[in-house]
């Protein structure tokens, strides 16, 4: 099965639902509405052709540039019938980085889901136990997000130019 | 601190127990049994588990941040510090992923040599995992016979790369050098002792009737269940799914190998162990087929923005110097993209999932650690176990504080 096969069938009942889609490496990117998660997820796990059935991994990812859509959810599924893996993801706005949780389809998303709160403060609508897990519970910011800067800010050897960027 | 650990659903305990003494204890952080730094706090009716909570982030490192200020060149010591039992798969899989970011061809003969490299980490990691199984079983002597036989992998390592746990083997595009004289001495060495030292090994747990009644239903889960917790790996396969990155998206000539995948029924700890000991075997398999095979060429891809021109060039020549300045200063650029990479590592499938914005740095590099991910399940799988149960089923499940934390 083909990605423009899986792209067709999922644009066939969600295409309302599809913001973008674009093919890296073999792998397709649909960007999803973001309140339409649950949904959709839930029907790709549950259609029989194309049995998007095991979630590999969720990412968070920051982009401070881009207004309104600043924090990514990546959610990376895997379809062990038809060996074709599948990225959703889910832009949201970093005053209020909310979207539902998919705990009640996916065990695994449990932790995943905490982790990427602990980083990035994703907060997952009807987690059941969303509490901080790698980094201590008294911290008060997330720290991968792009304004924590790594290195001192006072050291003038590691400034960004010296990372290709300008 | 009292109050935080003070069980979140104790009111809702005294129901299922016979007489309603319950107790709660703290197994971990630092405990001998856990080889490892996890806590569980167990909620114990007499020797029986109730419940229990885990904490997890002791030694949390935060190497996802660190990546992102650091040449690509430069990550590769961090894998290592994932799953330290078996750091080339975890530096090889970085290595690739890199690779396939920049759309290197990479010599027949490095995908076999670290086809071979791969395999003996997995050998090393699984030796390790099962000898532990046999220790938390009360058979301490299984924990020494395989350790000299890891010994000799460690030695392995040592010739291509100098150093023996948290290796950093191999570059992105290749090896530093190519396998010397010693290594190809100590490998066939290797080959050829090791089918009978590990059979050695084998014979005293594999059907030995006290380890097998120990072990057998100790820690279940279901296939259902595991796929559920997206469960990968050894541990997987116990439940009897043959899903292994290995065969599924070949990677690094895998496809050239005639080997099977074992699966379990139960996917007990008894499942868990027999299937490591059949993957050792399989892995050697593998190791035979890639070493009388290794094909003649180059130990290393032609990228000369990401490995070291040899010296007397640096010394003569302009572009050699360039490359040797940009290299060591992390000045190499990569292009634009996103990539996800996966490989069979020791626990499952270990993924990369980098973003690249142009920089000399990943924009964002996030780990799929197998551990962090089926280690959730624990709670479920020793429920209703004894505390002995629960010791045996946290090392038959190869849970690596390093991969778990990050």
């Amino acid at each position: 099965m083909t990605n423009e096969d899986i792209y067709k069938r999922i644009s066939d009942h969600f295409s309302s639902y599809i913001i973008a889609s674009d093919e890296t490496f073999g792998i397709l990117n649909i960007e999803i509405n973001p309140n339409k998660n649950t949904e959709i997820l839930q029907w790709l796990k549950e259609d029989s052709i194309l049995q998007f059935s095991f979630l590999t991994n969720i990412a968070g990812i920051h982009y401070p540039d881009s207004t309104e859509r600043e924090i990514a959810v990546v959610y990376q599924l895997h379809s062990w019938r038809n060996n074709s893996r599948l990225r959703l993801k889910a832009y949201l706005s970093i005053d209020n980085p909310t979207i539902d949780s998919i705990v009640h389809l996916y065990n695994g998303a449990n932790w995943m889901e905490r982790e990427t709160f602990d980083f990035f403060g994703v907060n997952f609508k009807n987690h059941p136990d969303l509490r901080r897990i790698l980094n201590e519970d008294s911290m008060d910011y997330f720290p991968m997000r792009k304004e924590h800067p790594l290195e001192d800010a006072t050291r003038e050897d590691k400034d960004d130019r010296f990372f290709g960027r300008f | 601190m009292q109050e935080k650990l003070k069980y979140k659903n104790q009111e809702n305990l005294s129901k299922e127990t016979i007489d309603g003494e319950i107790a709660t204890i703290n197994f971990g952080p630092t405990h001998p049994a856990t080889h490892g730094i996890f806590q569980n706090i167990l909620q114990i009716d007499g020797e029986k588990i109730i419940s229990s909570e885990q904490t997890v982030g002791y030694i949390h490192r935060a190497f996802e941040k660190l990546a992102e200020r650091r040449p690509y060149n430069q990550i590769t010591p961090i894998t290592d510090r994932l799953n330290y039992c078996s750091s080339p798969i975890n530096n090889i899989g970085w290595e690739m992923t890199v690779e396939k970011l920049i759309g290197a061809e990479i010599p027949k003969r490095v995908q076999y040599m670290r086809v071979i490299i791969m395999e003996l980490a997995r050998i090393a990691d699984h030796l390790i995992c099962n000898s532990v199984v046999g220790v938390d079983a009360g058979a301490l002597t299984s924990f020494f016979y395989p350790f000299s036989e890891r010994e000799k992998i460690y030695e392995l390592y040592e010739e291509v790369c100098g150093a023996r746990l948290t290796t950093n083997i191999g570059r992105i595009g290749g090896f530093e050098r190519d396998f010397n004289e010693t290594f190809h001495t100590k490998l066939k060495s290797f080959l050829k002792t090791f089918p009978k030292a590990f059979e050695e090994f084998n014979s005293m747990l594999e059907r030995n009737r006290i380890f097998m009644d120990r072990t057998k239903g100790a820690g279940p889960i279901s296939a259902e269940r595991a796929l559920n917790y997206s469960i990968t790996g050894p541990n997987l396969r116990a439940t009897g799914v043959d899903y292994d990155v290995r065969v599924s998206e070949p990677y690094s000539s895998y496809e050239d190998f005639d080997f099977i995948i074992p699966v379990g029924v139960n996917g007990d700890t008894y499942d868990r162990f027999m299937v490591r000991q059949e993957e050792i075997r399989q892995s050697l398999r593998i190791i035979n087929q890639a070493y009388n095979n290794l094909p003649e060429g180059s130990y290393k891809a032609d990228l000369p923005e990401f490995l070291l021109p040899p010296k007397e060039e640096v010394y003569n020549q302009m572009e050699a110097l360039i490359y040797h300045f940009k290299i060591v200063m992390g000045e190499t650029e990569l292009p634009v993209g996103e990539v996800y990479h996966a490989v069979e590592g020791g626990n499952g499938e270990l993924g990369y999932y980098l973003i690249s914005d142009g920089g000399r740095s990943p924009y964002r590099l996030q780990f799929r650690r197998p551990c962090f991910i089926y280690y959730q399940a624990y709670p479920e799988m020793i429920k209703g176990m004894t505390i002995s149960d629960a010791v045996l089923t946290l090392s038959s499940l190869n849970v690596i504080a390093g991969e778990l934390d990050a």
